[in-house]
């Protein structure tokens, strides 16, 4: 379980978040839908632990522990995910690779053993062939001249391999097609159990035919200005934003 | 040509009163003690090169050098047998190995027996017994007058000289292998010279190990001749200690179609120069001359090159990658020559620097001379600190920093290390990097 209490954030002296709570259950998918610029993408990354942002109050409990004490590798290890928006490409360091580093590292914090080479490697090609990876992907560096599909569906590998029992997913379906989107959901779709929350970061209501959310909330100004359940998001999609850009005020 | 005589400092006035004292001593005919007098008049007129001399202007040689060590002698058995037992990081690489303990060749720690269209002779004897491939090599590699050449040929007394039939292609690579085996601090002054045949093929090693702690210095000059079609890959390992002051001058002559390609990765030595002068004589030569330098603590590096176009239709790349720590300092001087003759060059070279602290110092200086009109040149430099982003986007998949930066240098010095053609020295250099940053991540360096 997700809990976020009375947050403030600012970067830059520029406040983005103000006192914006939040709660999300095990197995609760919920959708965070607003305008450009109402804070969606700052909570993504002050809840994934980007050092750029200043917590100025409030807190934020993974299961009752307060993740802000944690550096983001910690996080991980915790079991927060935070698919980006925009995946970095990182030349020279190949997919296959990093893939077992970011495992093994989040089992040594964790205290568990490092995972055998051979089932990693039925690990991933397993994950891989359920998101229509090809192979040879895997040895090619990390996200290095991949479509902005491609990019998502690494992320969804990433998530699917390291298991985490929170999901954040920044605007998932910016830059794709419908094809890539639904292989994206199917994706994520697969992965929704009874103890994986997933917060699901978006700017339409496409998204949310494929991945159906159990509770969406609508972000102004820093705030979370009104909650509801899926239909709040086909409202939404009816009437646009414009009502609740005056709301936080 | 500078019309004002420095005042001589500690190092010009010692090296400037052993030279007449041990001449005689020194290897060589009357020819060879001719070219001395001849280097070491030149050096008495220029001085040890220092920052108002645009080549050393970042690697001030005039107040670096603190001594001038003793010269080297030749190594008695026990010291030869204690330089032996020395592992070095390039023994899974199968190879010939020619060793050399403080400057000076030793058959017997060396491989036994070598291949087919290989012959080596032993410099320092070679020198007094008018070898005629002295005669015709050894100072003919490049023309350019430079202060660490002159110094080495006015003491040189180790070294070897290889050739390498015509169209013989080796299938291990040769290395020349240089220990320093001592407790005080020594000079040795190694000249090498290998003569690459026609369409020969071969993979020359280079690495240098010494104690920590001992402020030994070594000069060594390396002159490599590729003639027309020959494939040669030059890989240097500068791994000396802590204290060592490495310089290394390597001037390479290509004819006709040479392919040619070398890589010199730096660690440890305190303080290091290695300088390429290379002559591209014939058309149609590939040149590659790549870096890889790994710095911390007090670490002064310098690379400088350059590379003269003097034909039509050659290539050269250059990349190299540096990546500094703590209050280490890099030098980058890269200097391609473009002669009116030599059109249809394709140049670029590329110097890309990482700086992990605020107290590091990179200075890059890429330079251009272009006299043809029908070229492709290019040069760029980069210097900076790792991307916080990327480092963010590892971080976030469970990676604790070290680890995330260890995995973006490890990118950063592959990029050079891809070039290496030969797949054993690819992975012991990758690996020597993979300990260099392990290193950085153990709490224990900050004690």
């Amino acid at each position: 379980m997700l809990e976020i209490r009375n947050l403030h954030v600012s970067i830059e002296d520029k406040k983005i978040l103000n006192g914006l709570t939040l709660t999300v259950h095990d197995g609760e998918v919920a959708a965070i839908m607003g305008p450009n610029g109402s804070g969606k993408s700052t909570l993504s990354y002050v809840i994934a632990g980007k050092p750029d942002y200043e917590v100025l109050d409030g807190e934020i409990l993974l299961d009752g522990q307060n993740v802000l004490e944690l550096e983001a590798h910690e996080r991980a290890a915790a079991g927060l995910f935070l698919a980006f928006q925009y995946p970095l490409e990182i030349p020279g360091v190949a997919t296959m690779s990093f893939l077992k580093a970011a495992m093994n590292a989040q089992r040594k914090i964790r205290g568990e053993e490092e995972m055998a080479t051979a089932d990693f490697m039925k690990a991933v090609r397993a994950a891989a062939d359920g998101l229509g990876i090809p192979q040879d992907m895997l040895r090619r560096g990390l996200n290095v001249g991949f479509s902005g599909g491609e990019k998502k569906r690494m992320e969804i590998l990433q998530m699917a391999l390291l298991a985490p029992n929170f999901c954040i997913l920044d605007e998932t379906d910016s830059g794709l097609d419908i094809d890539a989107l639904k292989v994206v959901s199917e994706g994520v779709n697969a992965l929704r159990d009874p103890k994986r929350a997933f917060l699901v970061i978006t700017h339409y209501q496409r998204l949310l035919n494929y991945i159906v959310p159990d509770t969406v909330h609508v972000m102004a100004h820093g705030q979370v200005v009104k909650s509801g359940g899926k239909e709040l998001a086909l409202e939404l999609e009816a009437t646009g934003y414009a009502d609740y850009k005056t709301l936080a005020a | 040509m500078n019309d004002v005589t420095p005042i001589r400092t500690k190092v010009e006035n010692t090296l400037l009163s052993r030279f007449p004292q041990i001449k005689a001593a020194l290897p060589g005919d009357a020819s060879i003690r001719h070219l001395r007098d001849d280097a070491f008049a030149s050096f008495e007129q220029s001085g040890l090169p220092h920052r108002r001399i645009e080549a050393w202007h970042y690697t001030d040689l005039r107040s670096l050098l603190r001594d001038a060590p003793e010269l080297a002698v030749v190594p008695p058995s026990h010291v030869i047998q204690r330089a032996a037992e020395h592992a070095s990081p390039l023994d899974p690489v199968p190879a010939t190995r020619l060793v050399m303990v403080n400057g000076f060749y030793d058959a017997n720690i060396s491989t036994f027996g070598l291949p087919a269209g290989v012959t080596v002779k032993d410099m320092h004897s070679a020198l007094g017994q008018s070898e005629p491939l002295v005669a015709s090599h050894l100072g003919a590699a490049t023309t350019t007058p430079d202060p660490l050449i002159a110094l080495n040929t006015a003491f040189m007394n180790g070294g070897v000289i290889v050739t390498v039939a015509p169209h013989t292609k080796l299938d291990l690579p040769l290395e020349l292998r240089f220990i320093t085996e001592t407790v005080d601090a020594i000079a040795t002054t190694p000249r090498v010279l290998v003569i690459v045949g026609e369409g020969a093929d071969v993979t020359l090693l280079e690495s240098h190990q010494g104690p920590d702690g001992v402020a030994y210095q070594t000069n060594a000059v390396v002159e490599i001749f590729g003639a027309a079609q020959s494939r040669i890959e030059h890989l240097r390992l500068s791994a000396g200690g802590n204290y060592a002051v490495d310089l290394s001058t390597l001037a390479v002559n290509l004819q006709q179609e040479a392919v040619f390609h070398s890589l010199n990765c730096v660690t440890t030595p305190g303080l290091a120069r290695h300088q390429v002068f290379a002559t591209l004589q014939g058309e149609g030569i590939a040149f590659d001359v790549d870096g890889v330098s790994l710095l911390s603590g007090t670490q002064h590096v310098d690379t400088t090159l350059a590379i003269d176009h003097a034909s039509p239709g050659c290539t050269s790349r250059e990349l190299f990658k540096t990546v500094l720590d703590a209050q280490s300092t890099g030098v980058f001087q890269g200097r391609i020559m473009v002669k009116q003759i030599a059109q249809q060059t394709d140049g670029k070279m590329m110097s890309q620097a990482v700086l992990l602290s605020d107290e590091a110092r990179m200075n890059n200086k890429p330079e251009l001379e272009i006299f043809a009109d029908d070229v492709v040149c290019g040069h760029g430099a980069t210097c900076g600190a790792l991307d916080d982003d990327l480092l963010f986007y590892l971080m976030a998949r469970g990676l604790p920093r070290l680890e995330a930066e260890a995995l973006m240098l490890a990118a950063f010095v592959g990029e050079a290390f891809e070039k290496i053609h030969h797949d054993g020295v690819r992975e012991v250099f990758e690996a020597i990097a993979g300990t260099w940053l392990k290193s950085r991540s153990t709490p224990t360096k900050q004690a």
